[in-house]
């Protein structure tokens, strides 16, 4: 290894991927945040179930049909976020325009799903208190979608707009890491708001 | 300084320059402007939160005072805690980081300098916000922790309750965009050579007061939307009657309001690290157990929230849980005492007010920690809960524990901030009527406390006994508000007429006084390397590596464990766009307590806002 005072600070490189960037720090912060106030909500969720013999109090478990083709999709979603991640890292610009799109896309079906989950949804939030810790964690989750997609939009619209260089596809590589945060998520609200009435 | 660095410096006045006039005083994304104005706004809402203490204390000198009707009073109270928590304590402690760290660690900017700007806007936004709202009668009501059934919508009609809800989220917008720069700044920006055991203690701090903003501040922004919720759409979050509970408000509200005091505190432990380090001339003692002591601090802060709900009725095993956890946190807290005691006792201290200051906070807070044990125990808990004796306890932890070191390291970095020393002779005094008016005013409710008065009363009948020791506290005010006023006169007079200070005038060891006082705006010419915890006491000085650009705003990111150099990263130039984001985000804000459909509609303008900030500019690398 090097001695520190050894290095040309000129010769270094002015971009980096992952864990020495700037960018995937402020990521990891922000998903730190809304990851705790997921925890935070789901806990509560937990909290009230405590205070009703029946879960759901007064109404059949939510409907599955739009929910579960929305976590299939999401899922699916991955393929062309893993592919832009990979082209960003490779620096493939091409490659990067094609599955970028193709991502913002899925979003746009995704945000379309949301909005057939949300009308299926059989409980209203000023029904009783079920109903208002299920609609928080729901548009909780659908605030992050809709602005990572918003996100996921401009950064589609720069790499076609601006030149790209090593900087730009380390920003789009640490996009994909928060698109992966809304599927983890994604799933695990679907697993609580979803399924957690079934089992319990 | 050799020729080249004489030309290089020249180009860096005009890279690191920011634009002239208005615009560019908004547009600034210099760390050091917008720490110095965050230090000053929370400065103003401290000396405002505390003249609402002296209207309150007027009012309670004696029996039956009716300067203030009840309505009134409780608005008073109410914004006392809230803007001495949200908008002072937090924010000057996190302001003294946005300031200090990336000098610290020797970088020449913040890690996210138009988010640092953001979220400066969001903070002052706020705060003007909460005051206009008070100035027209619609000041929060339910105290500063908004308990409900009390700010229901049944018991707090109107706004009041949702505009202190707003006030929250402006002000947690602010401390997390803070706390995701330190985090990143520690963790990719340090020094060469600053590998992780060398680390100066205040960075620490202000890390592991990062890592606990981001995991406690989500929690009352969970509860305030849930308020917020409850109050306009007519959730059930804590309404009982529809399975709600009002309970999970306080777990929620605690969850965030113990480690609240944490973050408060732990700046403070760093800042003392730093100015006894300095004045007792040697290294600090026990380094690493430091370390690991404040990372437990911020771990076990967060086991110890139900203590604040010992009179709630839960369950008695989970209570002596929490008070356990409330009594283990005083090992910690122990162990740096110790290290601190030691330091002074292996060094050759010089008595400077900076010092004095933190002798102070050794008294005032070993009086608030016995306290603190005392009402850990559930049987004292509940004989004095909602008495003056929690009053007294909490004033002692947070004055005496983040005050008083806050206000050290004011005399201590006043010299790097202003390029002029702080007059001596007035802060030794200053110093004195500080300490006595804090004891004046908060040691008698102890008693008054244990003599049965409870908190947040708006007056009180004769024949109670109480009369002394209200007078007592009243006069203690008024001492306390002579002590701030000289501390404002003696920064105005210094100021004007002050020592100039030099670089390093206490011979301190860190790199912040490495450069000039002030520092210039790219801080340092040539990036430090470190080979010790105290560089500059270090026999083999290294001269600083050249390499950075100078026609380009450029920081030195290095490698996580070990520091080792690992790229040169563009930083952005100044910007109007998070000025302006700002805007869009406070009208959003205010639209949605009034209508929801704000959360709609005035996204656009804030998604618009945001875009312009983050395209791409000519000048960037990018774009070469």
């Amino acid at each position: 290894m090097k001695r520190t005072d050894e290095y040309n600070l000129a010769e270094l490189p002015d971009y980096l991927f992952g864990a020495g960037s700037i960018g995937f720090w402020g990521g990891i912060a922000f998903m730190l945040i809304e990851g705790m106030g997921f925890v935070l909500a789901i806990g509560a969720y937990f909290y009230l179930m405590t205070y009703e013999r029946a879960w759901p109090p007064g109404s059949p478990p939510p409907p599955l049909f739009w929910a579960t083709t929305g976590l299939v999709l999401v899922l699916l979603s991955e393929i062309p976020n893993i592919l832009t991640s990979r082209c960003a890292k490779r620096q493939d610009k091409a490659g990067v325009q094609l599955w970028i799109v193709v991502t913002a896309l899925a979003g746009v079906v995704l945000i379309v799903v949301r909005a057939f989950e949300f009308h299926a949804f059989n409980v209203r939030w000023d029904q009783n208190a079920y109903g208002s810790i299920n609609w928080a964690l729901l548009i909780m989750h659908h605030a992050d979608l809709v602005t990572d997609f918003y996100d996921t939009v401009v950064l589609a619209v720069m790499v076609f707009a601006k030149p790209v260089d090593g900087r730009k596809f380390s920003d789009v590589d640490d996009n994909a890491v928060f698109w992966h945060f809304i599927v983890v998520t994604w799933v695990l609200v679907y697993a609580i708001v979803y399924w957690v009435p079934r089992w319990v | 300084m050799n020729a080249h660095d004489a030309d290089s410096e020249m180009q860096l006045v005009r890279t690191w320059a920011d634009k002239p006039g208005l615009v560019g005083w908004l547009s600034t994304t210099d760390h050091k402007r917008v720490g110095r104005r965050y230090l000053v706004t929370a400065m103003v809402f401290f000396a405002l939160a505390g003249l609402m203490a002296l209207v309150m204390r007027t009012q309670l000198a004696f029996p039956d005072g009716k300067l203030l009707d009840p309505d009134r009073y409780n608005q008073f109270f109410s914004m006392h805690g809230s803007v001495m928590m949200f908008l002072f304590a937090v924010p000057v402690m996190t302001a003294m980081g946005v300031y200090l760290v990336p000098l610290m660690l020797g970088s020449r900017a913040i890690s996210f300098p138009r988010l640092n700007a953001f979220g400066y806007y969001m903070f002052l936004f706020g705060g003007i916000t909460i005051f206009v709202a008070f100035a027209l009668d619609a000041g929060p009501e339910a105290g500063w922790t908004a308990y409900v059934p009390l700010s229901s919508s049944d018991y707090s009609p109107g706004h009041r309750s949702d505009i202190w809800s707003q006030m929250i989220n402006f002000t947690e917008v602010a401390a997390l965009c803070v706390a995701a720069e330190v985090a990143t700044q520690f963790m990719v920006t340090r020094a060469p050579g600053m590998r992780l055991d060398r680390i100066p203690l205040f960075v620490w701090a202000q890390v592991v007061t990062a890592f606990m903003v981001m995991f406690a501040m989500p929690s009352v922004m969970v509860a305030s939307q849930f308020l917020q919720s409850d109050r306009q759409f007519g959730t059930h979050f804590f309404n009982p009657g529809e399975g709600g509970d009002p309970l999970l408000w306080q777990h929620l509200f605690w969850f965030f309001g113990h480690p609240e005091v944490y973050i408060i505190f732990i700046p403070a432990l760093g800042m003392i690290s730093s100015i006894v380090q300095t004045f007792a001339r040697r290294p600090i003692f026990g380094y690493t157990a430091m370390v690991v002591a404040m990372v437990s601090i911020g771990f076990l802060s967060f086991g110890l929230w139900v203590h604040h709900m010992f009179a709630t009725g839960l369950p008695p095993l989970g209570n002596s849980f929490y008070t356990a956890a409330s009594m283990l946190i005083a090992i910690p807290s122990g162990v740096q005492i110790f290290c601190w005691i030691a330091t002074l006792w292996l060094g050759r201290p010089r008595f400077a007010t900076p010092l004095l200051f933190v002798l102070g906070f050794f008294a005032l807070f070993v009086i608030g920690g016995l306290s603190g044990v005392m009402l850990a125990s559930v049987p004292v808990d509940t004989q004095v809960h909602d008495t003056y004796f929690v009053v007294a306890h909490l004033h002692y932890v947070l004055i005496g524990g983040a005050v008083f070191p806050l206000i050290g390291a004011f005399y201590y970095w006043f010299p790097k901030f202003t390029g002029r020393m702080l007059s001596e002779r007035a802060g030794k005094l200053n110093f004195w009527v500080l300490f006595v008016g804090m004891n004046l005013t908060f040691f008698p409710m102890h008693w008054l406390g244990l003599a049965g008065m409870p908190r947040r009363i708006y007056t009180w009948p004769a024949g109670l006994g109480w009369e002394w020791a209200n007078l007592v506290a009243t006069i203690g005010s008024y001492v306390i508000a002579l002590g701030v006023l000289m501390f404002v006169g003696n920064v105005a007079w210094s100021l004007w007429r002050g020592e100039p200070a030099g670089t390093n005038p206490w011979d301190a060891p860190e790199l912040e006084w490495a450069t000039s006082s002030p520092p210039p705006p790219w801080n340092f010419t040539r990036v430090p390397v470190v080979d010790g915890r105290t560089p500059l006491w270090s026999d083999t000085p290294h001269e600083g590596l050249p390499g950075l650009r100078s026609d380009k705003r450029e920081m030195l990111l290095t490698s996580i464990a070990r520091a080792q150099p690992q790229a040169r990263w563009g930083c952005p130039d100044p910007s109007i766009w998070p000025f302006l984001s700002a805007v869009a985000l406070t009208i959003q804000f205010v639209w949605t307590i009034f209508d929801p459909w704000g959360w709609v509609w005035a996204s656009i303008p804030m998604a618009i806002a945001m875009t312009v900030w983050f395209w791409p500019k000519k000048s960037e690398p990018s774009m070469e």
